[in-house]
């Protein structure tokens, strides 16, 4: 969601696509809550149109939600259904972020059947980073590009060897790198009062998040370098398959 | 070796190079859909096979994993202690160096080109 703000700050019209039904909580982390009058679910059957179903961020004009619904489970939508609802969305917006839910089941094939890319998030911990390798696979297998962001990185953990770092995450799962995150207290903070990080000018992590927006909009921009542990990724990534090969 | 200097040059130290290795060797298996324990007998097989032609030291066998791109590289080191073993008939003895297994992860058309031989470690 911070990422969508992002790229709406950046003028991009964003329709943000939350897929996990029955656990609903984009609505929540972006401050929109109160105002949803329709979901993904009554769009899928026809019950009302995606324009009424979508909340406008008032903050945010070109940035906009479809919830999902919170009182139905992960069938009450198809993959042809989802996938028909992300085309439409994608005909009134310039990025349409589907925010998929756990797992690689039912609630997963649908979340991808209207993706044409994919950003795999995971933080640098063996158990993510292993579920993360089967969500790629699955992925790889679709033929879809794959990109990744490191979420949640303790720069400090990585310079004393206690963490994972960016490269290795990197060269275990083989994947492009778009992003690191570190952890932040303020992530708690601002979901905490429902405003993306991105409002609040000069903080640190929404800088974070907008440079990710700038390289998915094509742009090379260098990767931080959180602190001399942490090697700059795409260099280190090139470094690393020299000595895998 | 590569991994130890890899550790020197990151300044990663004990825990983490464990997740990395420990991942590695996990996803390994997840990949191959292959037990350990079927890990453990194409290691026998393929030290009985070149056992029919020399003399290996079964004790410093060396069977690694490595992974190449979205594929894993089966790499075995097995020393050769004499290849004065009467060999069969109408076959040339294998060379003496570490023999090289590759293995695609999934259709053959999606496997990466193989790389070059590592250096030696």
């Amino acid at each position: 969601m911070n990422l969508g703000a992002a790229l709406a700050k950046a003028g991009k019209r964003v329709i943000l696509v939350d897929a996990d039904i029955g656990l609903r909580n984009l609505d929540l982390v972006l401050g929109l809550e109160k105002r949803i009058v329709f979901d993904l679910v009554e769009v899928a059957e026809g019950r009302c149109q995606l324009r009424q179903a979508l909340i406008r961020d008032k903050r945010f004009p070109a940035l906009s939600l479809l919830p999902a619904a919170q009182t139905r489970d992960k069938d009450a939508v198809n993959e042809e259904q989802f996938a028909a609802i992300v085309d439409q969305a994608a005909r009134i917006a310039d990025y349409v972020l589907i925010d998929c839910p756990a797992g690689i089941e039912g609630g997963f094939r649908n979340a991808i059947a209207g993706a044409s890319e994919a950003i795999v998030v995971t933080t640098p911990e063996v158990s993510a980073i292993r579920d993360a390798d089967r969500v790629v696979g699955k992925l790889d297998d679709r033929g879809m590009p794959i990109r990744l962001i490191v979420n949640r990185l303790r720069p400090e953990m990585v310079h004393s060897g206690d963490m994972l770092s960016v490269d290795d995450v990197c060269e275990v799962l083989a994947i492009e790198l778009l992003g690191i995150i570190p952890d932040d207290e303020e992530i708690i903070d601002t979901t905490n009062r429902g405003e993306p990080l991105v409002l609040v000018e000069g903080n640190r992590l929404g800088a974070v998040y907008q440079k990710i927006a700038r390289r998915l909009e094509g742009e090379i921009v260098p990767f931080t370098t959180f602190n001399n542990g942490l090697r700059q990724g795409l260099f280190g990534r090139l470094f690393a398959g020299l000595k895998a090969g | 070796m590569l991994d130890l200097l890899r550790r020197l040059f990151a300044g990663t130290a004990p825990s983490a190079s464990a997740a990395k290795e420990r991942l590695r060797l996990v996803l390994m298996t997840d990949h191959l859909a292959l037990a350990p324990e079927i890990v453990e007998a194409m290691k026998r097989d393929l030290v009985d096979v070149i056992s029919r032609h020399v003399e290996v030291d079964r004790e410093k066998i060396e069977v690694t994993f490595e992974r190449q791109d979205r594929a894993v590289a089966m790499l075995a080191n097995i020393p050769i202690l004499s290849v004065n073993r009467p060999s069969p008939p109408d076959r040339s003895l294998p060379p003496p160096v570490r023999p090289r297994r590759k293995r695609g992860r999934r259709r053959a058309a999606n496997a990466p080109v193989p790389a070059e031989p590592a250096p030696a470690t």
